[in-house]
């Protein structure tokens, strides 16, 4: 294999992780949201740099889609939806920045370490490319429970999808049914979240999943 | 002939689909409520002729066989049950206007999209397809569960949604690595991913990727079987949603995400060199049934006492097979079959008695073999059942899965009997209380729809009488098939 593709597939694969962790200390959800859309754009590049090197055509559909749905109309919703319900203070993290970095790094140290001690016949670009997808789709969660914003975790869980694609891109070969799955999916649960923002504000005029909690059917 | 036979896996996803397609474009409801018993009942038609006809050869999307038909039979089966239970059960909460009109036409759309789905996951030939099947079943659950939009609703629905999420992405990822593993071995393109050609190759495989990608299927879709220590959402999902809908997430949803697991299971069984499914599937198993055996003793709402019953049974099938050999499978089949059919019944009565009662809390329910003898005495029949006492079906496959356990792993029979006795003292527990003494609670007569429940519990008491021949074989056969 060419150095410099393996080299750019790297890059991008390994930014993808750094803007992960950069998603782990924000804690305005504005800054958020947009270090969302700049891990969506990397990951586009990512997919269209697949795609490219594999001649693998039908990537540059999935690469469009990262572009074009996660990176611009996902965050210009969640803008919008943040404004309109007045919710742009801070994040309340569940758990405080330092011990959210040291256990960040601690899984991208399990994912590398797993990964590539079980892929050792494996080609070299798909199994870095697969410890990257592990180490951002696990980020993605510890976004996911290090926060009770209900558009935070929303935001986590989009990373953790990610992380998916990108790994299912780095899988030579892999049928569209799974890219264009994934990417539909994300549609699905964007409008399932969106419903159920809708309706949450609704109820209490709040996105603290923290003011659901107080409401436990065992304890009436 | 064999044209025919393409048509019963056709139409037993196209009648959902097409039905799910008229439902959300019918107003009335009371004609939804009829087309949605139609529709079910037709499908479990298409799934009975499966039987009979002869099948297609698997392609790369579709497949039939011996196992999956015992699976889609059941869901048919209870998804038909259910949709009648549901139009009574509808019908009331239309009168006490906690549904409105359009939420109904939702409801049923919603409700044939998730048995398409379902039967869509227990076809598929391809673990891509299967992944998008049981994506798109839980998406509709969800929002049905979230349907009565009060608090305690939607942060059930939001609760399923986010660990039902990260479940299904855990096992997306374990799906991209077993695509992974089968590359080298069957080239790239959609070949690879499906399930036929994957067992047959399966021994070629990488075992160590295969280990870490079943270890991610057994967890993303173990979520979604409800396996301790993933199993937060049910409880929550089941007791705030509307009845039907926990009927079948109880009896059906669960069933698909083990089908599932059962599957990869027996891709990693054909890789000599990977783990053993066997251990992890055992430790979840006994882990969920004890857990789940203590928590029945905390429990105030009633739909909640058996959504937690549910996680205990779910931790005794999977126990059974993750033992596998003939017998432990074949306990856990049928301990899966009797499971869902009571489970159902018990939702069945249990929301009648939640919509007659006015409330779902176990302490203001009293004495109902009295108040409404109809209900009470499901609901005795269905707990003595699910309780696993005889002679009904749960007792011969608990007494089955036991017994093999004693003879393979004695050791491992001491937790299971300690927690299935748990179980059981606690289910007893709260039957006394709600079936028997002094009613309390809404006295009003009830337009119960019986048929459902009562014919569920027949069919569970006839098993634990006797099992015919031909379905004993299958069974034997099937169990066969899973190792």
């Amino acid at each position: 294999m060419n150095g410099l593709t393996f080299d750019i597939a790297h890059l991008l694969a390994g930014s993808l992780v750094l803007i992960s962790f950069m998603m782990l200390y924000q804690d305005r959800l504005f800054a958020l949201i947009n270090v969302f859309a700049l891990h969506a754009v990397v990951l586009a590049l990512s997919v269209a740099w697949q795609a490219y090197i594999q001649d693998a055509h039908h990537l540059y559909i999935t690469a469009a889609i990262a572009l074009v749905f996660k990176a611009i109309v996902i965050p210009v919703g969640l803008h919008r939806i943040i404004q309109r319900l007045g919710i742009h203070r801070d994040i309340e993290t569940a758990v405080g920045i330092g011990p959210t970095m040291l256990a960040g790094i601690g899984l991208v140290t399990l994912s590398m370490v797993l990964m590539l001690r079980v892929t050792p016949e494996a080609d070299p670009l798909a199994r870095e490319d697969l410890a990257f997808a592990l180490s951002i789709i696990l980020l993605g969660l510890l976004v996911m429970v290090t926060r009770r914003n209900a558009v935070s975790q929303v935001v986590g869980f989009m990373s953790l999808e990610n992380g998916l694609v990108l790994a299912a891109t780095g899988a030579k070969g892999m049928p569209l049914v799974v890219e264009i799955s994934v990417a539909f999916s994300i549609l699905i649960a964007f409008i399932v979240i969106g419903v159920f923002l809708f309706r949450i504000r609704e109820r209490f005029d709040s996105v603290d999943i923290g003011a659901l909690d107080d409401y436990r059917g065992e304890r009436r | 002939m064999t044209g025919f036979s393409f048509d019963a896996v056709a139409a037993i996803l196209f009648i959902p689909a097409g039905a799910a397609a008229i439902l959300a474009a019918m107003p009335n409801y009371r004609m939804t409520a009829t087309v949605n018993v139609v529709a079910s009942l037709l499908t479990l038609l298409a799934a009975l002729s499966l039987f009979v006809t002869e099948r297609p050869a698997p392609g790369q999307y579709l497949l039939v066989d011996d196992l999956n038909i015992v699976f889609i039979v059941l869901n048919t089966f209870v998804g038909f049950t259910t949709s009648v239970f549901s139009a009574s059960y509808i019908a009331h909460e239309l009168e006490t206007r906690r549904l409105t009109a359009p939420n109904l036409r939702f409801y049923h759309a919603m409700y044939q999209i998730m048995m398409f789905g379902m039967n869509l996951a227990f076809v598929s030939n391809n673990i891509g397809l299967m992944w998008v099947a049981v994506e798109l079943a839980t998406l509709t659950t969800v929002l049905m569960v979230g349907i009565y939009r009060t608090h305690e609703a939607l942060e059930a629905a939001w609760k399923y949604f986010i660990l039902g999420s990260v479940g299904i992405a855990l096992a997306l990822f374990g799906t991209i690595l077993v695509y992974m593993a089968a590359q080298p071995v069957v080239g790239e393109g959609t070949n690879a991913m499906v399930w036929s050609v994957l067992i047959e190759k399966a021994a070629h495989f990488d075992p160590a990727l295969l280990s870490v990608a079943f270890i991610f299927l057994l967890l993303g879709y173990g979520t979604k079987v409800g396996l301790a220590p993933l199993h937060a959402w049910l409880p929550d999902a089941h007791a705030e949603g509307p009845t039907p809908i926990s009927a079948v997430l109880s009896g059906l949803l669960l069933n698909v995400a083990l089908y599932a697991v059962l599957r990869f299971k027996l891709l990693l069984a054909a890789s000599p060199q990977a783990i053993g499914p066997g251990p992890l599937m055992v430790t979840m198993g006994l882990t969920s049934l004890i857990f789940a055996g203590f928590m029945l003793y905390r429990r105030r709402d009633i739909k909640r006492l058996f959504a937690y019953s549910s996680i205990e049974h779910m931790g005794i099938i999977v126990f059974a097979f993750g033992m596998g050999g003939p017998l432990a499978n074949f306990a856990g089949l049928l301990h899966m079959v009797m499971h869902s059919l009571t489970k159902s019944a018990i939702f069945f009565a249990v929301g009648h008695i939640a919509q007659v009662k006015g409330t779902q809390k176990i302490s203001e329910i009293r004495g109902l073999t009295e108040s409404h003898p109809g209900l009470g005495w499901a609901l005795v029949i269905g707990v003595v059942a699910i309780a696993g006492l005889p002679p009904l079906g749960i007792f011969m496959s608990e007494f089955l899965v036991v017994s093999s356990t004693f003879a393979r792993h004695p050791w491992l029979a001491i937790p299971l009997v300690f927690g299935l006795l748990i179980a059981f003292g606690a289910l007893l527990l709260r039957l006394t209380g709600l079936a028997f003494g002094e009613p309390r609670g809404g006295m009003a007569p009830v337009e119960a729809s019986y048929v459902p429940m009562y014919s569920h519990l027949a069919l569970v008491f006839a098993a634990g009488i006797y099992l015919p021949a031909p379905l004993v074989a299958w069974f034997q056969h099937v169990a066969g098939i899973l190792g």
